[in-house]
């Protein structure tokens, strides 16, 4: 089966070599040069009744009416989920996924829930590597998720955002395939260099767990920001820096007591209590539904500090203050802003 | 400086066999002398054949008559399985390349030492980088394994580059094995009728195609490639993704249960599952190639994916779940609902 072969050393997917599929191969020659299947070749060869049949199905649904559309789209989804065939890439990201689940679960809480308003997308370049830094809070990453969506939907590219997450996440059962598979990855050095200068979109969140966790009477104010890893990273993959301001996700969970004694046990960074946890069970973890503003400042430029910036001290810690000086200062303004926490 | 007389310990397995036999029917090769503990069962070529331990001295002696300027190791086991036991395992491992090395310096014709290790080096933890580059560390400690004894294999090779640096070293690490000849512990794995995995996890998985592997032996036996390499099909499956493309269902264990499970499995002899192994299965693990493509010179012929569905194809695993039925079931209720509307319409 030549077909087969030259596919298969090409890297995308062919038919396989099943014997079925080796007969029709055999007999339609007209296999794609990218391996996907022959239709658009068939048609303008005039080869193989099969996949003129196909192509002439999918060219009916195409007049069809729209649910016919998604029931098509829906099942091709399954088909390529119950045989595998899907792109993966290195970090484990599953675009097919993502798109198609993940991202349209989150959509309901984040356009009626949530009701997030989304400012200065046009800071977030179309093309080529760039990271969002943006300020932690609500006790579960829904900021990330919701910062995600945000960029995916609206931004003209409709861009993935790749989250840069603690080894906690990856640590944890049934969290840690989601989270690869929704784009994140670990945040070290290695894999936010690798994102960057690979042309992705990074976010990170470098408040980590002093941030998401902390209690509600510290609400809006900024906590440290790690050391600095993600701005050397920025400084040494040359991509510009996008603070990132999120209002909103503070008031989602109250944060008015923490179990240390429970959270060593478990080993977690923290076990929250608010108002309604664990009060009210299961129902204490539902959110409140506040009104969410994700706004992106201006891009801060660093591929003009030249490339041993990374290694001076001084600047990585003065860029990461003033990283997070505008974040706060956007804070203060989108606060000062806002009618309520919930309109 | 071209390799003339070429020494292979591991020679009776499947990869050792393969190199013997590509380098025997090679002219510009003189003497192929092989080396392992029982006979080669497969075709090896004019390949000499040597009955020896590698902890034995008659290696030394091998060496210095035979007049050997090129040493390729490759006898450093997986598993405990066939060596009978952990402890026989790191023997032949470690004491036996330590050995083998010894040998090697004192033999003053060698020029060139090829090594072949593995990515296990890395380890696999959530710890872990997405892609390791040649010269990072593992993330987590080993406590035993392959991937120990693979690093302590690997210190002696350096300690050899070191004392001998006329001798061109290449280390060779070489990510999982698959296709549709070789036979490995995720090679069964795979083959299972019902594919175990652990519920909550989904590693990441890479594979070097086995025509990929012996190629870039190969390459090293014959071009001067000093240094230390990844080897590894680009790009990654995930486990399930694996599984599926394999057409078997998938059983998820969760995790208390999932020692019981693979010491069943070890002790029916079906499929190793050694702790390392499972670790493996838990977070998985990904290699940087840039340095094979770009120094070495070598892009795999296949990408991970490729392998796997090479593997798949040549084996004749019967899958249970087919794609050809699967896209046939699509095909049908679409057609059943076109017909519909055109009937309604």
């Amino acid at each position: 089966m030549p077909e087969a072969r030259v596919i298969q050393i090409d890297g995308r997917d062919g038919p396989g070599t099943s014997p079925r599929r080796a007969r029709r191969a055999a007999r339609c020659s007209a296999v794609a040069g990218d391996g996907e299947r022959c239709r658009e070749k068939a048609v303008a060869e005039g080869l193989c009744g099969e996949h003129l049949a196909q192509h002439e199905r999918s060219l009916a649904t195409a007049t069809a009416p729209e649910w016919e559309q998604k029931l098509a789209g829906a099942l091709a989804f399954v088909r390529r989920r119950v045989t595998g065939d899907y792109p993966i890439d290195d970090f484990g990201f599953d675009p097919d996924l993502t798109e198609h689940v993940l991202l349209a679960a989150m959509r309901p809480l984040y356009e009626k829930y949530f009701r997030v308003e989304v400012r200065g997308l046009d800071n977030i370049p179309s093309t080529g590597g760039a990271l969002v830094v943006a300020n932690h809070s609500g006790t579960v990453p829904i900021d990330a998720m919701m910062t995600q969506l945000a960029i995916y939907d609206h931004h003209p590219a409709h861009r993935h955002l790749r989250m840069l997450g603690a080894d906690l996440v990856f640590k944890s059962p049934l969290i840690a395939p989601l989270a690869r598979k929704g784009g994140s990855t670990l945040a070290c050095n290695e894999d936010a260099e690798r994102l960057m200068s690979g042309g992705e979109l990074a976010g990170v969140w470098p408040e980590g767990f002093k941030g998401i966790g902390k209690p509600f009477s510290e609400r809006y104010k900024l906590q440290r920001f790690g050391r600095g890893g993600f701005v050397s990273a920025a400084l040494r993959s040359g991509v510009p820096i996008i603070p990132c301001s999120i209002v909103g996700a503070e008031e989602i969970y109250p944060v008015i007591g923490n179990v240390k004694i429970l959270a060593r046990l478990l080993g977690f960074p923290y076990v929250p209590v608010t108002p309604f946890f664990p009060l009210l069970g299961p129902l204490g973890l539902l959110p409140l539904p506040s009104k969410w503003i994700i706004e992106f400042g201006e891009p801060i430029a660093t591929d003009e500090l030249g490339s041993g910036a990374a290694d001076d001290p001084m600047l990585v810690f003065n860029l990461t203050d003033q990283v997070r000086e505008v974040i706060q200062q956007t804070l203060y303004k989108l606060l000062l802003a806002r009618r309520s926490v919930f309109f | 400086m071209s390799s003339r007389v070429v020494l292979i310990t591991g020679v009776s397995r499947y990869l050792g066999g393969k190199l013997a036999s590509l380098l025997s029917a090679d002219p510009s090769i003189e003497r192929v002398i092989g080396v392992d503990v029982v006979p080669p069962r497969q075709d090896v070529g004019r390949t000499e054949f040597v009955r020896a331990d590698i902890r034995n001295p008659i290696i030394a002696k091998v060496i210095a008559s035979a007049q050997v300027d090129t040493v390729v190791h490759m006898s450093v086991i997986a598993t405990p399985f066939g060596a009978g036991g952990r402890t026989a395992m790191k023997e032949i491992n470690v004491i036996g390349t330590m050995q083998l090395l010894a040998a090697c310096q004192k033999a003053p014709t060698l020029q060139k030492l090829v090594v072949r290790s593995t990515t296990a080096v890395y380890g696999s933890s959530s710890r872990d980088p997405a892609l390791f580059t040649e010269g990072m560390e593992p993330r987590a400690q080993f406590r035993s394994g392959y991937g120990k004894d693979s690093i302590e294999v690997e210190g002696y090779v350096r300690g050899l580059g070191r004392r001998r640096p006329d001798v061109d070293v290449t280390l060779l690490r070489f990510a999982n094995f698959i296709g549709p000849r070789i036979d490995t512990p995720l090679t069964r794995y795979f083959a299972l009728p019902a594919v175990p995995r652990m519920l909550g996890f989904d590693p990441r998985i890479q594979f070097v195609h086995e025509d990929d592997g012996i190629e870039v032996l190969r390459r090293a036996v014959l071009e001067q490639r000093r240094g230390t390499f990844n080897v590894a099909g680009s790009g990654v499956l995930l486990l399930s993704q694996a599984i599926r493309r394999a057409g078997r269902p998938a059983v998820q264990i969760p995790s208390p249960a999932v020692s019981a499970v693979g010491s069943l499995f070890r002790r029916v002899g079906l499929v190793d599952f050694s702790p390392e192994q499972m670790q493996f299965l838990q977070f998985g693990r990904g290699v940087d190639t840039t340095r094979l493509v770009e120094d070495f010179g070598y892009r795999p012929a296949y990408p991970t994916r490729a392998a796997f569905d090479d593997f798949v194809a040549g084996r004749e695993l019967k899958r249970y779940i087919d794609p050809d039925r699967v896209a046939g079931i699509e095909q049908r209720v679409l057609a059943e609902v076109e017909r519909r509307r055109a009937a309604h319409a």
